[in-house]
C-alpha cells in the first residue's frame, strides 16, 4: 500500500496520511512558534510604567518677577514639555509645549509675538494657543495658570 | 620566506582534500566583465563594501568607549572626542563612512535601476540590494540617535512621530522602538540594540546572498552592449585586471574619507534636553531630507486624510513602483522600459531638488 491509500477517516472527510503529517507538523510549528514568539514580543512591549514624578496635577514655577513680560519661559511639567508665557498686556498663559504636528517642543518667540515650532515652522498665537501658521492641524493643549500669593501656578486645565 | 613549489603543491593538496574549494576558484578565474562605457558604475558595490568594512571596524572599536546610558551618552562622546587618543580619528571614520557609505549605496542603487540591471534572472539580486539600502537607511537612523545631542533627540522625535502616521501598525510599531510614549532611556537602549546587533547581523546575512547571486548570474551586461556582435564585445577577466582596478577605486575612496575626517572631524552638538524647545533651523540628515522637505509642504489635510499620512502613503506607493520595476519592466516592452527610465530620472529629480530645497530652506 501507498502513503496515499492509508486513511485515516474523520467523519465524512477522508485524509491522506501525508496530508494528516503536514497538517500536523505545520500546527505544531505554528503553535511553538507562537509559544515562543508571543513571550518575545511581550518582552518588547514598553511596560507603561512611569516614573511618579510624571503625574502631577499642579507646579509652582516661581515668582511673578521671574516672569518679564513680554517674555516666554519653558518648563518641564511632570513628563510633557510646557511654556508659559507673559504677555505685553501683562497676561499669563500656559501650554503644553508639544507641538501638534509632529510633537516637537515649541518656543515663544518675542520678535514675532508667536509661539514657534522650529521642526516646521509651526506657529500658534500665544494668547489662545490657536494653530494660525504652518502645519500644526490643532491648538495647543492650554494649562491653568493662577497667581497665588506673587507665584506662579501652572495645572492641568 | 622561500618555499620551494613541491613543498607548496603539497600544501595546496592538502587544503584541497580538505576544502573542496577548487570549483570556486574556477569560477572566481573565470569570472570576466564587460568592458562599454558604463563599466564605471561596476565599481559603487564594491566600494559600499569598502565603507562597509570600515563601518564595522570602526563601530566596534567604537563601543569600547561609548556607554548608551542617558546621563553618560553624550558624555562618553565627548570623551571619545578629546578624551581617548585618536578617539576623534575613529569616530570621524565612522560617522564619515555612514555617510559616504549611504551616497554610495543609492549610487550603486540608482545605477542598477538605470543599467536595467534587474531585469531576469536577477530579480532577487534586485529585491535583496532594495533591503540593503534600507538596512542602510536604518543604520543612518538609529545611529544618529546615540551622540543624545540636541538635533540628534529632535531628528529620532521626528522620525518616530511620522512613523507613528501610519494607521493601524504605525503607532505600535513607533511606541515598540520608543519604548514608551517619549524619547528616553528605553529609546536610547533600543536603538543602540538595533544599530549594534540587529542591523548588523541582517546586514550581513542579506549581503551574502546578494553577493552570492551576483557570483552566480556575472555582471550584468546593458542593452547596448547585448545588441553587438559577439566579436564585438570586449570583456576582462576579474582576476587579475578587474580587480586591481577594484583595489585601486578602494584606495581612493579610503583617501576621500581619510581626507574627510582629517579636514573636518565630526563635531558634537549640545547635549540633548527633552524639555528644551527644538532648536531653530533644524534639519535630518541629507539623505532625508528630501523627504522631510516634501512633508513640510504637503498641508495639514488633504480632504479627510492628515496631511502627513497622504505623503507617506504617496511615497511610499512610489518607492514600492520602484522597488517592484523588476516585475513590470522586464524588457520587453518598449514602452514600460521608457517609463521606467522615466521614473528613475523623476526621482532623482525630486531627491536632488527637494534635497537641496531642503538644505537652504
Ligand atoms: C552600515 C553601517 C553603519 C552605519 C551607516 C552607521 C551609522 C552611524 C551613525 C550615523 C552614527 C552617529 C555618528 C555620530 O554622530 O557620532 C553611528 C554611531 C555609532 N555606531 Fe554606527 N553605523 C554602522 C555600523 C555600525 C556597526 C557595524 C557598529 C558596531 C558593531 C556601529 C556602532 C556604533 C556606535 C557604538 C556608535 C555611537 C558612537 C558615535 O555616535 O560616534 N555602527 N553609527
Ligand atoms: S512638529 Fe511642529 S511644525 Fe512640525
Amino acid at each position: 500500500m501507498s502513503d496515499e491509500e492509508i486513511e485515516i477517516i474523520d467523519g465524512d472527510k477522508k485524509i491522506g496520511r501525508a496530508t494528516f503529517v503536514k497538517t500536523a507538523v505545520g500546527g505544531f510549528a505554528l503553535l511553538w512558534g507562537g509559544m515562543t514568539l508571543y513571550p518575545v514580543y511581550r518582552y518588547l512591549c514598553p511596560n507603561g510604567e512611569e516614573d511618579a514624578s510624571s503625574k502631577i496635577a499642579s507646579l509652582d514655577i516661581g515668582k511673578v518677577s521671574d516672569f518679564p513680560a513680554g517674555s516666554g519661559k519653558n518648563f518641564k511639567f511632570g513628563s510633557t514639555p510646557a511654556l508659559v508665557i507673559h504677555t505685553t498686556q501683562g497676561d499669563f498663559h500656559a501650554f503644553k509645549a508639544v507641538c501638534t504636528h509632529l510633537g516637537c517642543t515649541v518656543q515663544y518667540r518675542k520678535e514675532k509675538n508667536k509661539i514657534w515650532c522650529a521642526c516646521h515652522g509651526g506657529a500658534y498665537d500665544p494668547d489662545s494657543g490657536k494653530n494660525v501658521a504652518g502645519p500644526p492641524p490643532k491648538p495647543l493643549m492650554a494649562l491653568k495658570v493662577d497667581i497665588v500669593n506673587d507665584r506662579v501656578i501652572i495645572s492641568n486645565a | 620566506m622561500f618555499i620551494g613549489k613541491r613543498e607548496k603543491r603539497k600544501v595546496l593538496y592538502w587544503l584541497e582534500r580538505r576544502l573542496h574549494a577548487s570549483p570556486l576558484i574556477e569560477l572566481a578565474l573565470h569570472k570576466r566583465v564587460p568592458v562599454h562605457k558604463h563599466s564605471v558604475w561596476y565599481y559603487f558595490g564594491g566600494i559600499s563594501l569598502l565603507f562597509l568594512m570600515v563601518q564595522i571596524v570602526t563601530g566596534i572599536l567604537l563601543m569600547v568607549y561609548y556607554v548608551p546610558e542617558l546621563a553618560s551618552a553624550h558624555a562618553s562622546i565627548l570623551k571619545i572626542n578629546s578624551g581617548v587618543e585618536f578617539g576623534w580619528f575613529i569616530r570621524s571614520l565612522h560617522s564619515w563612512g555612514a555617510n559616504l557609505m549611504i551616497a554610495v549605496v543609492f549610487i550603486h542603487f540608482f545605477s542598477a535601476y538605470f543599467m536595467k540591471a534587474y531585469r531576469k534572472p536577477r530579480e532577487l539580486t534586485w529585491l535583496t540590494g532594495v533591503v540593503l539600502l534600507v538596512l542602510c537607511l536604518g543604520f543612518g537612523f538609529t545611529g544618529y540617535l546615540l551622540p543624545w545631542d540636541e538635533v540628534s533627540f529632535f531628528a529620532t522625535k521626528i522620525g518616530l512621530d511620522i512613523s507613528s502616521k501610519v494607521p493601524v501598525i504605525g503607532d505600535i510599531i513607533a511606541t515598540m522602538l520608543r519604548g514608551g510614549t517619549s524619547i528616553g532611556q528605553s529609546t536610547l537602549s533600543r536603538f543602540f540594540t538595533i544599530h549594534v546587533s540587529v542591523l548588523p547581523i541582517l546586514l550581513m546575512g542579506l549581503l551574502s546572498v546578494h553577493l552570492a547571486i551576483v557570483q552566480a548570474h556575472g555582471m550584468s551586461e546593458p542593452s547596448d552592449f547585448t545588441k553587438q556582435e559577439d566579436e564585438e564585445k570586449k570583456y576582462e577577466p576579474f582576476f587579475p585586471d578587474f580587480f586591481f582596478k577594484d583595489i585601486l577605486v578602494w584606495i581612493l575612496a579610503g583617501n576621500l574619507l581619510f581626507a574627510l575626517t582629517m579636514l573636518a572631524p565630526w563635531g558634537i552638538g549640545p547635549e540633548a534636553d527633552p524639555f528644551a524647545p527644538a532648536p531653530i533651523g533644524i534639519k535630518p540628515e541629507w539623505y532625508f531630507l528630501a523627504m522631510f522637505q516634501f512633508l513640510k509642504l504637503v498641508p495639514p489635510m488633504i480632504g479627510p486624510i492628515e496631511g502627513e499620512l497622504f505623503g507617506i502613503l504617496v511615497m511610499t506607493i512610489f518607492a514600492g513602483i520602484l522597488a517592484a520595476v523588476p516585475f513590470w519592466d522586464t524588457g520587453e516592452s518598449k514602452l514600460k522600459s521608457d517609463l521606467a527610465t522615466a521614473l528613475g530620472v523623476i526621482t532623482v529629480l525630486f531627491m536632488v531638488i527637494f534635497s537641496v530645497w531642503g538644505a537652504m530652506s
